[in-house]
C-alpha cells in the first residue's frame, strides 16, 4: 500500500529515507511523526534506522542498497559505519565506498537483481557494485538524464520512469531490468522520481503532494494492490496503464 | 529559449533526443553535451485558432539534418504518454506535467493584466492624447493607432507577461469604445510557457486638445503679427512678394492676411512662426526690422507669461526702375559712383547702376540702413519718348547679369515733339528708331532733393530713358488673354468706403505687374506661372508680327495648375 507523508513539510520523501526489502533508513533530526509512519507500516518486519550519512539528513540520495548490501560514500563517518553495521541484520553488507561520484542514490538505482548507474561511474565502483549487491549493472540515461538513481525508481516488481522517456527507451530499459515499466510523475507532477518516493516489494511511500492519479499508477505499476479485488484493478487497469513489457 | 511553435501534428514525427548505452558496446557521451542539446527540450502550450482554448504544443531539440551531419546513428524516438497528474487524462509529457485544463484551471496569466483603459480623444483634429500633452493624429483602426494603444498598456504588462499578437476587435464607430485582443505569454510553474488570448477595452474620452481650444474661444487670436511696410505711393513691391510667399509657402502658418496702407499685416499664432516669416522676408528684400512684446497674461505661481509679440519690419523704398540720386557719402563709399543711378534689380540687396558709365554698385541692407536714401523719381513718373534717331557707341556689354549697350539717342516726349533731346542712354541693345521708351523727363522735372543741392556744379541730363515701351502693341492686343494665370494670396481687405479710385488704382498697378513679369525673365526666377486652361492660342490668329513684339511668357515656363483637378478618392476620371 502507498502511503503519503511529508518529511518537516517537505514531499520529497525519497531523500531523507532509503527503503528496501531487508530494511529502511531514515535521516534523523525530523519529527517523530515521520519516524512513526515508517514504524507503523513496517516495525516488525524490518528494522527502520535512524541515521545520517556525512552529517546530512539526505540519507536516501547518498546511499545505494538492497537486501544483500549497502554501498555508503567514502564521506560517511566511522561513527555511523558502525551504527548502521549495527543496527542492519548480518546477511547485509555495509561498505564504504571511495568514488567520486559520492552521492549514490543519484548515481545508482537498484533492485534486488539489476542495478542501472551513472555512465560515469568508476570501473572498481561498478565491480564492487556486482559484488556488494549481487545484481547485474548497466550503465544506462534516462530520458537523457544521467543521474539515473534520480529520475527512476524500481523494485523486484515493476519501475517508475522519468514522464519524458520515449517509447523505445521504456521498452529497452524493461528488457534489461525484466520488470514493468510506466512513465510518471510524483508529487503533482514532479519528474524527480526517486526523490519524492521510496518502495520495496510490498509498500511504497510518497510525498504527500501525489495526486490520486500518481497514486494509482504508483500501486499498480509496483503492484502494491494485492489486497483490492481483481475486477477493480482490471478496470483501472485499462484506463491507466498504458505500457507494459 | 521560446522556439519554434508547431501544431500538434508535427509532434508525432520528430522527438527528445535521447541516447542509450549499454555497458556492452560504444563509448559513453559527455554529460555536458548532453546537457546542452537537452535544453531546447521545452513544451510550450498554445491556443489552437480554432478552439480559443489551450492545446499542448512542443519545441523541437535537434532537427534531423543537425542529427545527421554529425554522423553518429540516432534510434528514433517515440514520445510516450503521461497520465495528468491531476485529472488522470492520458496526455504527452509537458514541464508542468499537467494536462492543458487542468494547467488553466490553476493558472490564470491574464490576472493583474488591465482589462480596461481610457485614453483621450479631441475630435476638432481627431488626435489622441499622448501624456501629459502630446497630441498625435491616427485614423480609427489603423496600425499606428494600434502601436500607439499597446504601448499605452505597456508599461503596465511587460513585468507580467510578453506580448506575441495584438489585432483590433470590431466596435461601433460611435460606441467610444476601441477593443483590442492580445496574445500573451508567461512561464508557469516548471518552466511550461502558456498563451492566452486576452481583451482590453479603451473607453475614448473626448477632449479638445489645447490648440482646438484656444482656436474655439477666439478664431482670431493671434501671438505674434509681423507688419510689412513699404512707404512709397505704389503697391508693386508688395505684388511682387505676395508671388514669392506663395512659391515659397511662407505664409502658410498665418492664422491671418490683412491689408494696411502702405503695406501687409501677417497674424501668426506663434513666435516661431513669425520668426520663420520674418526671416524669409530677410533672404528677399532688403530690410530692418524690430521687435516688440506685450504682456497678455501673467500666472504668478508658476511664473508663466503670456505675451503678444510684434515684428515691425520695413522694406527699403528703392524699387527697380528708381532714378536715385545718391547723397555725397555714399557715393563715395560706393567709389564715387555717379550720383545720378538708376535700381535695377532689388533682393536682399540693391543692385544700382550708373546708365552714363554702366557701372554697377551692390548695397546689402545693413549697408542701406545705416545710411537710408529716398528715390529721385520712381517708376509712376516715367514718360513716353520716342526715339528719333539712336547711334551706339560702344559694344553690347553684360554687367551684372545683364545686357547693355550704350548709345546716344535723340528723343522726344510723346505729348510735346518741339523740344528734342539728345541723351546717352544705356539701352542701345533693344531701342530702333521709331520706337517708344519710357523715360524720366529730368527737363521738366523739378527736383526737390536736399541730397542734389550738396553736389556742386551738377549737370543734370534732359533725360534718363529707362525701358522699352510696348503699349502701342499692347493697345492692339487688348482684349486676348494671357497664357497664364497667378494666384493670389487671401488677403483680408478692408472695406474701402469712400475711397472710389482705390480699386481703379489698384487694378491698373496690378496690371502693370503682370507687363513687368511678361517682359523681364530674371522677375519670374522665383515665381510660379499657372498654365491658363482657357487660353486658346488659336484665336490668336491675328498678325504674326503682333506676337514678334510683345514679350510674352514662353511655354516651358508655366507650370500645370494641379488644384483645378478634381481629384477624388477612387473616383473615376473621364
Amino acid at each position: 500500500m502507498a502511503t503519503r507523508l511529508q518529511f518537516e513539510n517537505n514531499c520529497e520523501v525519497g531523500v531523507f529515507s532509503k527503503l528496501t526489502n531487508k530494511y529502511c533508513l531514515v535521516a534523523i533530526g525530523g519529527s517523530e511523526s515521520f519516524y512513526s509512519v515508517f514504524e507503523s507500516e513496517l516495525a516488525g518486519v524490518i528494522p527502520v534506522v535512524k541515521t545520517s550519512i556525512t552529517g546530512t539528513r539526505i540519507v536516501g540520495r547518498m546511499c545505494a542498497g538492497n537486501k544483500n548490501g549497502l554501498l555508503l560514500p567514502h564521506t560517511t563517518t566511522d561513527q555511523e559505519l558502525q551504527h548502521i553495521r549495527n543496527c542492519l541484520p548480518d546477511e547485509v553488507v555495509v561498505q564504504r565506498v571511495e568514488e567520486r561520484l559520492s552521492a549514490l542514490g543519484n548515481c545508482v538505482a537498484c533492485n534486488d537483481h539489476v542495478a542501472l548507474t551513472h555512465p560515469d561511474l568508476d570501473r572498481e565502483t561498478e565491480e564492487l557494485i556486482a559484488d556488494v549487491l549481487g545484481v547485474e549493472v548497466f550503465r544506462q540515461t534516462i530520458a537523457g538524464n544521467i543521474l539515473v538513481g534520480s529520475y527512476c525508481v524500481f523494485s523486484n516488481r515493476g519501475g517508475l520512469v522519468h514522464p519524458h522517456t520515449s517509447i523505445e527507451d521504456l521498452d529497452e530499459l524493461s528488457t534489461l531490468l525484466q520488470v514493468p515499466l510506466v512513465a510518471g510523475t510524483v508529487n503533482r507532477g514532479s519528474e524527480v522520481i526517486a526523490g519524492g518516493m521510496t518502495v520495496n516489494d510490498w509498500t511504497a511511500f510518497c510525498g504527500s503532494d501525489t495526486t490520486a492519479t500518481e497514486l494509482s499508477v504508483i500501486e499498480s505499476v509496483f503492484k502494491l494492490r494485492e489486497a483490492q479485488p481483481t475486477a477493480i484493478v482490471d478496470e483501472m487497469r485499462r484506463s491507466l496503464i498504458d505500457t507494459y513489457v | 529559449m521560446y522556439n519554434l511553435v508547431q501544431h500538434s501534428q508535427d509532434y508525432i514525427r520528430r522527438s527528445p533526443f535521447h541516447t542509450c548505452f549499454s555497458i556492452h558496446y560504444l563509448p559513453i557521451i559527455k554529460p555536458s553535451s548532453l546537457h546542452r542539446l537537452l535544453r531546447f527540450l521545452s513544451p510550450i502550450l498554445l491556443p489552437s485558432p480554432f478552439h480559443k482554448t489551450l492545446t499542448l504544443v512542443s519545441a523541437m531539440a535537434l532537427n534531423p539534418s543537425d542529427q545527421a551531419s554529425t554522423g553518429m546513428f540516432f534510434p528514433t524516438q517515440t514520445p510516450g504518454t503521461v497520465l495528468c497528474c491531476t485529472c488522470g487524462v492520458v496526455m504527452a509529457p509537458n514541464p508542468a506535467n499537467m494536462c492543458v485544463k487542468c494547467l488553466r484551471s490553476r493558472v490564470d496569466i491574464t490576472e493583474g493584466l488591465p482589462r480596461q483603459a481610457v485614453v483621450n480623444f479631441c475630435p476638432d483634429c481627431s488626435s489622441y492624447l499622448q501624456p501629459p500633452n502630446k497630441w498625435l493624429r491616427f485614423n480609427l483602426d489603423s496600425q499606428e493607432l494600434l502601436h500607439f494603444l499597446v504601448k499605452r498598456l505597456h508599461t503596465r504588462f511587460s513585468r507580467l507577461v510578453t506580448l506575441t499578437h495584438a489585432e483590433f476587435m470590431f466596435t461601433e464607430p460611435h460606441s467610444k469604445r476601441i477593443k483590442i485582443r492580445l496574445r500573451v505569454r508567461r512561464e508557469v510553474m516548471n518552466g511550461a510557457i502558456l498563451e492566452q488570448p486576452h481583451i482590453v477595452e479603451f473607453v475614448v474620452h473626448d477632449k479638445l486638445c489645447l490648440s482646438c481650444s484656444r482656436l474655439q474661444a477666439n478664431p482670431d487670436q493671434w501671438v505674434a503679427a509681423v507688419q510689412l511696410r513699404q512707404h512709397v505711393p505704389h503697391r508693386r513691391t508688395f505684388l511682387f512678394l505676395e508671388q514669392l510667399i506663395l512659391r515659397h509657402g511662407a505664409a502658410t502658418r498665418a492664422v491671418r492676411i490683412a491689408d494696411a496702407p502702405h503695406g501687409l499685416d501677417f497674424f501668426f499664432a506663434s513666435r516661431s512662426h513669425a520668426i520663420r516669416f520674418v526671416d524669409f522676408v530677410n533672404s528677399v528684400a532688403p530690410v530692418q526690422y524690430r521687435t516688440d512684446k506685450q504682456l497678455v497674461s501673467h500666472d504668478p505661481k508658476s511664473n508663466v507669461y503670456n505675451y503678444k509679440h510684434t515684428f515691425s519690419v520695413e522694406i527699403s523704398p528703392i524699387c527697380r526702375e528708381d532714378l536715385i540720386c545718391l547723397p555725397p557719402k555714399v557715393a563715395h563709399s560706393l567709389g564715387n559712383l555717379g550720383p545720378l543711378v538708376i535700381c535695377t534689380k532689388v533682393s536682399n540687396s540693391i543692385v544700382l547702376m550708373d546708365p552714363f558709365t554702366l557701372r554697377v554698385a551692390y548695397l546689402n541692407a545693413t549697408q542701406y540702413w545705416s545710411d537710408p536714401f529716398r528715390p529721385l523719381l520712381s517708376s509712376r513718373q516715367l514718360v513716353e519718348y520716342s526715339i528719333l534717331d539712336i547711334e551706339p557707341e560702344s559694344d553690347i556689354v553684360t554687367v551684372g547679369g545683364s545686357r547693355y549697350q550704350l548709345a546716344y539717342v535723340q528723343v522726344a516726349r510723346m505729348s510735346d515733339f518741339s523740344n528734342v533731346f539728345t541723351v546717352k542712354t544705356h539701352l542701345g541693345h533693344l531701342l530702333n528708331v521709331g520706337d517708344n521708351a519710357l523715360g524720366y523727363d529730368l527737363f521738366g522735372a523739378n527736383p526737390n532733393d536736399m541730397e542734389m543741392d550738396k553736389y556742386k556744379g551738377l549737370v543734370l541730363p534732359d533725360c534718363v530713358l529707362m525701358k522699352k515701351s510696348y503699349e502701342e502693341a499692347r493697345a492692339r492686343r487688348s482684349g486676348k488673354q494671357r497664357n497664364f494665370k497667378l494666384k493670389r494670396l487671401d488677403i483680408e481687405v478692408e472695406p474701402t468706403g469712400g475711397r472710389k479710385g482705390e480699386d481703379d488704382k489698384r487694378n491698373d498697378e496690378y496690371q502693370k505687374f503682370i507687363e513687368d513679369l511678361e517682359e523681364n525673365p530674371e522677375l519670374r526666377f522665383n515665381i510660379s506661372l499657372y498654365k491658363n486652361d482657357n487660353y486658346e492660342p488659336s484665336e490668336m490668329g491675328s498678325s504674326m508680327a503682333d506676337a514678334e513684339e510683345i514679350p510674352s511668357v514662353p511655354v516651358e515656363e508655366l507650370v500645370a495648375d494641379l488644384e483645378g483637378l478634381d481629384i477624388g478618392d477612387g473616383q473615376d476620371q473621364e
